[in-house]
């Protein structure tokens, strides 16, 4: 039985108040385990990003309790929140956020800098990854001047440039087309197979979900479904 | 983030919009330009009347008058008393004085905190002449008891010395047939002075140094000893009682007195109906409103820098607007609000520093070539004034100032950023 990394009991979320509150998550309770891979599945709205930001301590939650590696989330503060979300979290968001006029290179050591690493260890880090994601020969391009796919895996490079335990990636291929899509997907997997790093990914994409150890569905902010077991084959790859 | 990484980084996001950086540089330039030239100027014409201050009068003496009790213009004159002394006019336009006798001169030495009183007498010599080239009319300066005079060539006079010394500003050198300056030094002159009974005396006397022109015209200078031996001389046949009053006395006290303990001999010397007047005091006014212009112009300074703060806040909201998802992303990968701050407030600082920078150093360019061609033009008359200088004190004054109000400035917009949600920072389109 491997050990639960992140696990909510009834958390909730909402906005507003009074006439203009709106109910984002209405009670969700589930573990995430070391090392798996889990998809959060749902129609737009249905409050995807909203848990996933909670989970990755991003946000706060209105009420219900959240616990990373058996501590209360609620008493993580200040520069112990701080180094959480530096050295165990990385993270793949819907949109790039990418600095657009600076290098490949400087977007990914982002993190590293943070981290107040030297920067010699930073590069070479940083280059490391670039590697991994066959980028190396864009190091030295701006980020503006990149193709879709590229900028997808210069945000992944950057998600697992510090050695994180678990990537949250939201919509990771939801701006691709399909053949660069599956491209990324195959690395995020690769990830989570070969260097244990637990994968949380939150899709429309049936397929995509389908390739996780598990997959929760989400509906108006809550859990209606919860699967587990792959259900589809490896996808081939296509370059 | 490291320091250096935090600096580095905010000295790139400042360079990243070029032309609304430069329009802020510019404004604070304008601010730190204005400042360090006025700045400048201040300093430039406190050091030359400094200079001036030592060339006329020595820091531990005063002249000590003894003033007519005050009669307001609308009474009538005062009863005629024969027991007071004679009435002089001398001082300022429109005061009296008394003379001062042997009786005053002991009151005065008796004053806690003076070291000694001197007489102060006024010789009028006739003429000076050096080896038969022609005799000049000799003006003696008003302060006699300089011990530190601006010297062209030769040196101060000797401490102490009865040996009878004399100092000739530039303006006599030629005239008296001297090749130059250095020339002159060490050489005998001869001085004429006539006395009661009319007939003319020559006294032998060695220049020991030239002096360059002062704020109070050139007038020449004798040691104690030699107005001494002139006084003598110059008094041969009066009657005894007009050798013994004296318009005013020179008073010492201990040079390292302070400004509290000159100010309680002043006291004492009016609570004995007497008045005491150091040369600071006499240059101090004219320092007063030298310093007070140069305030009102600092203070438009500081103006255009206030303005130019605002700027500051200006630009650096924008770009806080700019960046907003940048910085929720850098608090998302755990960068502390401290350290948005820092990058913030870095950015603003280094901005003020860039204004400052150019502005100090255009200014000290400027400033220093107008006050090389002013020294050699139009204010030739006056050597020894450069209108503005600069220190390192009042230039670094400008920098700490202007790198503080660019602080200040980015208070506003970095508490911003650092207060800002990663979440709302990242939801932000
Ligand atoms: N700051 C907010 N204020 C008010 N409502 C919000 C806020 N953030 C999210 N919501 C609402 O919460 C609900 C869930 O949003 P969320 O972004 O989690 O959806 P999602 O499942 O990720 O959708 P998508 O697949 O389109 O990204 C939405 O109805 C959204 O309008
Ligand atoms: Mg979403």
């Amino acid at each position: 039985m491997t050990s639960v990394v992140l696990s909510t009991h009834n958390l909730t979320k909402h906005y507003g108040s009074g006439s203009t509150r709106f109910d984002a998550l209405k009670g969700i309770t589930l573990d995430i385990r070391d090392g798996e891979s889990l998809a959060i599945v749902g129609k737009s709205g249905s409050g995807k990003s909203t848990l996933m930001h909670i989970l990755a301590l991003l946000d706060q939650p209105s009420g219900g309790e959240l616990m990373v590696d058996g501590t209360d989330a609620a008493t993580l503060k200040g520069k112990k929140l701080n180094l959480l979300r530096n050295r165990t979290f990385g993270f793949v968001f819907q949109q790039f956020f990418l600095t657009p006029n600076a290098s490949v290179l400087d977007n990914v050591m982002l993190p590293l800098k943070i981290a107040r690493i030297g920067s010699r260890e930073r590069k070479r880090r940083a280059m490391a990854a670039l590697t991994q994601l066959d980028l190396v020969d864009k190091a030295k391009n701006k980020a503006v001047n990149l193709s879709g796919g590229q900028k997808q895996r210069v945000v992944i490079a950057r998600a697992l440039v510090n050695n994180p335990r678990i990537i949250f990636a939201d919509e990771p291929t939801g701006n691709l087309d399909s053949a660069t899509g599956a491209v990324v997907e195959d690395i995020l997997f690769a990830l989570n197979k070969e260097q244990g790093i637990t994968l949380v990914v939150v899709t429309h994409d049936d397929e995509l979900a389908a390739r996780c150890d598990r997959r929760l569905y989400l509906h108006d902010g809550l859990v209606v479904d919860a699967v587990d077991g792959p259900t589809s084959k490896k996808k081939t790859v296509h370059a | 983030m490291k320091a250096l990484d935090i600096l580095t980084t905010a000295i790139g996001n400042s360079f990243r919009s070029r032309l609304r950086t430069t329009l802020t540089v510019i404004a604070i330039f304008i601010g730190a330009f204005t400042l360090t030239i006025t700045n400048g100027l201040g300093a430039g014409i406190n050091d030359y009347i400094n200079t001036q201050v030592a060339s006329i009068g020595a820091p531990d003496v005063m002249t000590v008058t003894k003033p007519v009790k005050a009669t307001t213009a609308t009474d009538g004159p005062a009863k005629y008393d024969p027991a007071t002394a004679s009435r002089v006019t001398s001082g300022r336009p429109g005061a009296s004085t008394l003379e001062l006798t042997d009786t005053d001169i002991a009151v005065i030495g008796a004053i806690k905190g003076i070291t000694a009183v001197d007489k102060s007498v006024s010789v009028r010599p006739d003429y000076i002449e050096w080896q038969s080239a022609g005799k000049y009319v000799m003006s003696l300066g008003q302060f006699g008891s300089g011990i530190k005079i601006d010297l062209a060539a030769g040196k101060q006079f000797t401490a102490g010395t009865t040996a009878l010394e004399v100092i000739i500003p530039t303006t006599y050198v030629a005239t008296m047939g001297f090749a130059n300056n250095a020339a002159a030094v060490g050489q005998t002159v001869a001085i004429g002075i006539t006395d009661a009974l009319t007939t003319q005396t020559s006294i032998d006397a060695t220049i020991v140094g030239v002096q360059n022109t002062t704020l109070l015209g050139s007038n020449a200078t004798v040691n104690s000893a030699l107005k001494n031996a002139l006084y003598a001389a110059q008094s041969v046949g009066l009657p005894a009682s007009s050798t013994t009053q004296y318009a005013s006395v020179v008073a010492h006290f201990d040079g390292t007195a302070t400004k509290a303990q000159i100010a309680t001999i002043k006291k004492d010397l009016v609570t004995a109906s007497y008045e005491g007047t150091t040369v600071a005091d006499q240059i101090g006014t004219f320092q007063t409103v030298i310093d007070g212009i140069i305030l009102v112009l600092n203070a438009f300074a500081v103006i255009a820098l206030l303005a130019a703060g605002f700027g500051i806040i200006n630009t650096l909201l924008m770009s806080v607007q700019e960046r907003t998802r940048e910085i929720g992303l850098m608090k998302a990968m755990g960068m502390s609000a401290g350290r948005i701050f820092g990058l913030f407030s870095a950015e603003a600082v280094f901005i003020g520093f860039l204004g400052s920078a150019i502005g100090s150093g255009i200014a000290i360019a400027v400033g220093t070539i107008v006050s090389r061609v002013l020294a050699r033009t139009l204010l030739s008359n006056l050597p020894g004034l450069h209108i503005l200088s600069f220190t390192i004190a009042s230039v670094g004054t400008v920098f700490l100032l202007v790198m503080g109000i660019a602080f200040v400035a980015s208070v506003l917009p970095a508490s911003r950023a650092a207060r800002q949600s990663p979440i709302d920072s990242l939801r932000y389109e």
